[in-house]
């Protein structure tokens, strides 16, 4: 399943070759690094889903994301315990861990959740533990804390960008600490200060520098061009070996007759491009699209013509050479569909206020609508213009408007490129400028070119402008069923890990519902008991020293961790992006953290009514171990979702599986 | 007894001045020559063909909103006897005699005006000083955008008139909360309070945010409350259930209510029925329902009926087959089974006409009494015309080729046997012995051989249609049944009568008759409330892009502006354009209000009191209300890019914090008498600049007087401003 992905990055890790991928570089170089190590070559194609492994050694790879995950257990173990102070309780959430089959599944392939996880819970451990080294501030176990929550949420962030709820969480939590500090008067205005120092160091300088580091590491890694190069911009692309730019010798000035590609300069702007695709009825007028493409194409390609002549006294062998000049007015012919980049008084298909941008004309004849202007930002009339370096303006001559992609991306019928518009609004911006990537003209003399190097803020910045693009266009297909936020808690559907078929081996990533429900019904009764509980505190109502411990627990500790679940699911519900199932499984986590939490409490608080107290202990005990024992016995249940499951699908009554189907949308 | 007989009557009026004048003015400012321009002005385009179906009494669905708003406006229209003739189709065209322009934006106007005093009363409820209270009505008053929005038949100043009542209802509710719980007074504002909520949320989904600060800003307060030990717990008990019943009990039931009405009123079918469900456009008068009156309800086998695709979107469509069959090949090579097509036709044909048929009997009549199919019930599907019946395979289907494809079965005498066994399920079933329903049920198709599903292909939702061999009809697939549920794959009998004819003759007959009989289906109140909220919020047409839209970032700097109208022949010509002075006085009021805030709370914190504890408690206060209003009415529009005029709910709180900044500074932080003084003079100086920026836009607020080219070019203070002008 998704192994193909983040594997193949893996191995171009190994191979060295640049790649593109919307979440941060930290958990696919990890994952290289595993192979690496383990002796993993990679060459093993990645190719679908199913296919065999063959002799590649990928059990570095699988092993080391196995061995994150089973680390969830004992962070979450750990920071149960520093919450709660209640080996049940921490016991409790252990249990679930290890028993829910939907974390066992996750953490069994070469996936990023489990990489993900493994930082987000240090982080949320790290924390804890320096909360609670909080009575002795600037000892080496608060630094040692301090600084490692910093460092995991540097990875946290490395790995996907779902890592910013987690700082979010920590920031929140800091916030709060430092509010408890000021309010201290015992505490000088200079402790203060230092305090607030450690933890801008620790938890804001710490983890950028991390975070930028991995980032060199990873562009220094990735020194070969590859399948990632076209969402760059040209200076980007010189950098990397094999590129058609690096180290390039082309034509420098532009010439009439010659043979480019138009890249814009906004962050993540695509090439010029046409194909032969109408724009749909009802979107401006009926003519050719003309889009701009993150990637290389033959469609890609454009020639400069004048405005007014014709193609024939161009590919003339002996007529001399004509360079274009600031300030000509030019025709541009896409050389696949020989059609003219043409403009007029319509609306843009997204962009209302904009005029659409269209192919016209058969074999490079159109009309005055045909006719841009164009101009060199910065110079003079007349004067050349140079390929790569020149940022260029085309005016359109007949409405004036300018050139320009919107950043939106079409929908379907526009093959989901990027929209291609002519603003008239004259406003200057990267939008409107393009530069000349390639240039071919036989007629002139090539000449190697040193494009002006990007410095590494600008790559970083760029990387960053690239993946987020790439997030937001990862939107639904029309017709594809997917995964709502509110199916995940409830375990509504799962996800096929691989096999469909009956005699397939088949893997089903879903939680083990016994737990889930129990989490879910928890949160419930958190909130129950968390308002009840408030409400007394509020009223004034006296309580003993125990229950008192017990509510600062579920308000402090439960509180914490509530706010996490809430900051690790609530976000999903405003995502346009694609969503799956594998989202909710932070969330999880904390969600069963809570339960650990939550049910030791009031476990505690139900058996004080009892007397006497070794009745109490008992009764305490054995709870808990009826809720342990429950969750082994579903684990038993359902064990077969994670380590696969082989023969008739659930609803024939032969299966293992039979009668194990309760809801109806599960898929096993 | 008598009393009065021993003491005079004697009335005390008490008569604010302030108050009167400041309505006063208001009403001038708003309803100056009203009427003018007699032409459509913008949305009153959109707004106003909804308050002509409310003339006409016809159904409309429209996704902006809920109906209160428009409700509102066609009571205008009523009152002004307007018979809904008029042809909303463009923006600036001229209205004909029969429409009364003053009444329809006289509402509006009203609503409008009455925010000035609001304003001044809010504040004075805030235990602000009158002259702050009046500098916020004068402001509120010289705000040029929101005259012009006020002036039309728009939502916006009802929605925030609604929004300040219920502001300062509840401020009213809780200064009386003090010393007079549960009098009349305290009941009648905090009633008040719930009821011009839920009108708020009943104009434009965007009073929602209003009400919900509201609710916290109640719940706090209980909050304070729990922790007083003078109360009881009964009493306790008593203002949380009040507070229950009038902030959220009664605003639910009103909400309620206007659906209530706006069903009542809208009682005949129209052009918007076809996105309701069979069952809902049966219950309007005309259209379906006249062709589904009396139809018998139980489908039985041997029924003969209409099959209409639930998901309805983008346009209606019916199962449909007829005699042509695929193509061997299709372009692009690949294969087809080459029987008869199966697709999904957007228009009523006696070709979509099927009879469900029992497997195990040979006859397509409905026996006596009629056996009525259940759930779980294989039947096979036969079409009426044809009388082939409805098949699936593996053959791979025309556009989807990840799914079957279902065609009606031709015995070539190849290897390919027919397949041609469907399982009815109900999907919206109560029991599982549930029987068929016409109109009611919504059923799928599952297919007994290879279990896919009947649905009508995802291309559809694109647009797209088979090629020319299909005659554009919709494609038809037949589904693996792992995919999920999806409104496509679900079917409703739409048209059904009880198959008499055993011979094809006759049945052809039957088919092409027209069906008869009489009973009407009734839907109960709450089930045509829950669909029609549900289309509401669903209907939303995602990627069409106002051409006025702008980002929320332009909003606050005032970057964009909107022509509404211009005059045919000369320059005159409307705009909404705010007054710039008091934008950009509002940013700064709100900037200067975090800073302060920010820097009184650390000092606090610190135990160093900069200010009366008094003069605190009502900084935080009015300023937690209003920048709180701001705060939530604007920044929600970060997720999605909208049109100008949603700021304006925002900005109306954001210029009430104006005097709330600058009497605190006056009061605090001027301590000598020079720098007092000196501050009074800045803000009368600001002040005149603020009506001196309102009288130079005023000709574009209220399009009158016309203006020429270089008064015009003078006017695009701002490069971004689109302001006409019109060539020579």
């Amino acid at each position: 399943w998704d192994e193909t992905h983040f594997g193949k990055m893996g191995s171009y890790y190994i191979n060295r070759t640049f790649f593109f991928d919307v979440h941060p570089p930290l958990g696919k170089m990890l994952i290289g690094l595993a192979g690496y190590l383990s002796g993993y070559d990679g060459t093993f194609p990645f190719q679908k889903p199913g296919d065999r492994y063959e002799q590649h050694s990928y059990m570095g790879m699988r092993g080391f994301c196995a061995f994150l995950g089973s680390c969830l257990v004992p962070f979450a173990y750990l920071t149960v315990l520093e919450l709660s102070k209640s080996l049940p309780a921490a016991l409790l959430t252990a249990f679930i861990l290890i028993f829910d089959t939907g974390c066992i599944t996750l953490s069994q392939y070469i996936l990023l959740d489990p990489i993900l996880m493994f930082f987000l819970m240090g982080a949320v451990l790290s924390m804890v533990k320096c909360n609670s080294c909080a009575d002795r501030p600037f000892s080496a176990s608060w630094w040692f804390w301090l600084s490692l929550t910093g460092v995991n949420l540097a990875g946290a962030m490395g790995v996907k960008f779902v890592g910013l709820f987690v700082v979010l969480l920590v920031g929140l939590n800091t916030i709060y600490d430092l509010w408890d500090l000021l309010g201290n008067l015992s505490l000088s205005l200079v402790m203060f200060g230092k305090h607030l120092l450690a933890r801008v160091l620790c938890l804001i300088l710490l983890p950028l520098a991390l975070y930028t580091t991995m980032f060199a590491v990873h562009f220094t890694v990735l020194n070969k061009s590859g399948p990632g190069d076209g969402f760059f911009s040209s200076a980007f692309q010189s950098q990397l070996i094999g590129n058609n730019l690096h180290n390039v010798s082309i034509p420098e000035h532009l010439a009439y007759g010659s043979v480019v590609t138009m890249k814009n300069l906004r962050m993540a702007g695509g090439y010029l491009h046409s194909h032969w695709h109408l724009y749909p009825e009802g979107v401006g007028a009926r003519q050719q699209q003309v889009t701009a493409y993150l990637h290389k194409d033959l469609n890609n390609l454009w020639i400069i013509k004048k405005h007014d002549l014709d193609t024939a006294d161009l590919s003339d062998p002996s007529s001399p050479v004509e360079f274009v000049r600031h300030g000509d007015i030019i025709r541009l012919e896409h050389k696949e569909t020989s059609r003219n980049l043409h403009s007029h008084q319509h609306e843009a298909p997204l962009t209302r206020k904009h005029f659409q941008v269209t192919g016209y004309g058969i074999n490079g004849t159109g009309d005055s609508n045909d006719f841009w202007r164009i101009e060199v930002v910065g110079r003079k009339a007349g004067k050349l213009i140079k390929v790569l370096r020149s940022q260029v303006r085309l005016t359109h001559v007949a409405t004036g408007c300018i050139l320009g992609s919107s950043g939106k991306t079409l929908p379907k019928w526009g093959w989901e490129q990027v929209e291609v518009t002519c603003t008239p609004y004259l406003k200057e911006s990267p939008n409107s400028l393009w530069n000349f990537e390639d240039h071919i003209n036989p007629k002139l003399p090539n000449i190697s070119l040193d494009v002006l190097k990007p410095s590494f803020a600008e790559i970083l910045l760029e990387s960053h402008m690239v993946m987020i693009r790439g997030n937001s266009g990862l939107k639904p297909k029309d017709n594809e069923v997917t995964s709502k936020p509110w199916h995940w808690p409830i375990n509504y559907q799962g996800l096929r890990f691989s096999g469909v078929n009956e005699t397939d081996y088949r893997v089903y990533l879903l939680g083990n519902p016994v737990i889930w429900w129990l989490n879910l019904v928890t949160i419930g009764l958190y909130l129950l008991i968390a308002v009840s509980t408030a409400v007394a505190l509020k009223r004034g109502v006296q309580l003993t020293s125990e229950l008192k411990e017990l509510s600062r627990i579920m308000l402090r500790g439960g509180g914490q961790i509530m706010l996490g679940w809430l900051l690790h699911y609530l976000p999903f519900f405003m995502m346009g992006r694609v969503l799956y199932f594998h989202h909710y499984f932070p969330a999880m986590l904390f969600s069963s953290m809570l339960t650990g939490i939550t049910w030791d409490t009031l476990l505690k608080f139900c058996a004080g009514f009892l007397s006497p107290s070794t009745t109490a202990r008992k009764v305490y005990g054995g709870s808990v171990l009826a809720l342990v024992l429950l969750i082994t016995y579903s684990f038993y249940l359902f064990h077969p979702l994670s380590y696969g499951m082989i023969g008739p699908m659930a609803s024939d009554p032969s299966s293992p599986m039979a009668g194990l189907r309760w809801m109806d949308s599960w898929e096993f | 007894m008598l009393g009065f007989l021993k003491k005079p009557v004697v009335v005390t009026a008490e008569i604010n001045v302030n108050l009167v004048a400041l309505t006063v003015m208001g009403l001038i400012s708003r309803l100056w020559g009203l009427s003018y321009p007699r032409a459509v002005v913008f949305d009153e385009v959109y707004y106003g063909q909804f308050v002509s179906l409310y003339m006409k009494r016809i159904f409309f669905v429209d996704d902006s909103g809920p109906p209160f708003g428009h409700m509102l406006l066609a009571l205008g229209g009523y009152l002004g006897g307007f018979d809904g003739n008029f042809l909303w189709n463009r923006i600036g065209a001229e209205y004909s005699m029969n429409v009364p322009v003053w009444a329809l934006r006289l509402l509006p106007a009203l609503a409008g005006a009455l925010c000035v005093p609001l304003a001044y009363q809010i504040l004075v409820e805030l235990q602000l000083s009158h002259c702050a209270a009046l500098g916020a009505a004068l402001l509120i008053l010289l705000e040029n955008s929101l005259i012009t929005q006020s002036r039309f038949m728009l939502l916006e100043s009802i929605l925030i008139f609604f929004i300040l009542l219920a502001v300062l209802s509840y401020l009213k509710f809780y200064n009386l909360q003090r010393h007079s719980s549960f009098s009349g007074s305290w009941w009648f504002w905090l009633l008040l309070t719930g009821v011009s909520c839920s009108c708020a949320v009943g104009v434009k989904y965007m009073g929602l945010f209003t009400y919900m600060l509201l609710l916290a800003i109640s719940g706090l307060h209980f909050w304070h409350m729990i922790g007083d030990q003078n109360l009881s717990n009964v009493s306790l008990m008593c203002h949380f259930l009040a507070r229950g019943l009038a902030l959220i009990v009664i605003p639910v039931a009103m909400y309620l209510s206007f659906f209530y009405v706006h069903l009542t009123l809208l009682y005949r079918s129209g052009p918007h029925d076809q996105i309701m469900t069979s069952a809902f456009q049966a219950s309007l008068e005309g259209g379906l329902a006249r062709i589904t009156q009396g139809q018998p309800l139980e489908v039985a086998y041997g029924s003969q009926i209409t099959l209409r695709n639930v998901l309805g979107k983008p346009v209606q469509c019916w199962l449909h087959s007829h005699t042509n069959t695929y193509p061997i090949r299709y372009e692009n090579g690949r294969g087809s089974s080459h029987q008869q097509q199966v697709t999904c036709y957007p228009f009523k044909d006696v070709n979509n006409w099927w009879i469900v048929k029992d497997p195990g009997m040979q006859q397509l009549v409905v026996s006596n009494p009629p056996r009525p199919v259940r759930h779980g019930h294989v039947v096979q599907l036969v079409h009426g015309i044809t009388t082939r019946y409805l098949n699936t395979h593996d053959v791979a289907a025309p556009l989807s080729p990840h799914s079957q494809e279902v065609s009606c079965y031709i015995d070539y005498n190849i290897s390919m046997p027919a397949q041609n066994l469907w399982r009815v399920e109900i999907v919206n079933r109560e029991s599982d012995t549930d029987v068929w329903k016409t109109i009611l049920s919504e059923v799928r198709f599952v297919h007994v051989n290879t279990s896919a599903v009947l649905k009508a292909s995802g291309f559809m939702l694109s647009g797209a249609s088979l090629p020319e061999w299909g005659y554009r009809q919709l494609e038809v697939v037949g589904e693996k049944l792992s995919k999920g549920y999806h409104q496509s794959m679900v079917w409703n009998v739409e048209e059904h009568r009880y198959g008499k004819s055993q011979e094809q003759k006759e049945r052809e007959v039957e088919l092409h008759s027209p069906t008869q009989m009489d009973i009407s289906k009734n839907l109960s109140f709450m089930a045509k409330f829950t669909e029609l909220q549900w289309k509401i919020l669903t209907l939303k047409n995602e990627d069409t892009e106002h051409k006025y839209s702008s980002s929320a970032l332009d909003w606050i700097t005032m970057d964009t502006n909107i022509a509404y109208w211009l005059h045919p022949t000369s320059g005159a010509q409307i705009h909404l354009l705010g007054n710039v002075v008091t934008w950009a006085s509002a940013n700064v009021a709100a900037l200067a209000y975090t800073c302060l805030s920010l820097w009184y709370l650390i000092r606090r914190r610190r135990k160093i009191y900069d200010v009366p504890e008094d003069a605190w408690q009502l900084w935080v206060s009015a300023g937690g209300i209003c920048l709180g209003g701001w705060a939530v009415n604007y920044l929600p529009f970060f997720l999605r890019e909208k049109i100008l005029y949603p700021y304006l709910p925002a900005l109306t709180f954001q210029i009430l914090l104006i005097p709330i900044v600058l009497q605190h500074l006056g009061d605090h932080l001027c301590s000598s008498l020079l720098l007092k003084s000196m501050f009074s003079a800045l803000i009368v100086a600001w002040f005149s600049s603020v009506y001196f920026v309102h009288c130079t836009f005023s000709p574009v607020t209220y399009g009158e007087p016309s203006l020429s080219v270089t008064e015009l070019k003078d006017l695009r203070w701002k490069d971004s401003w689109n302001i006409l002008i019109r060539k020579q």
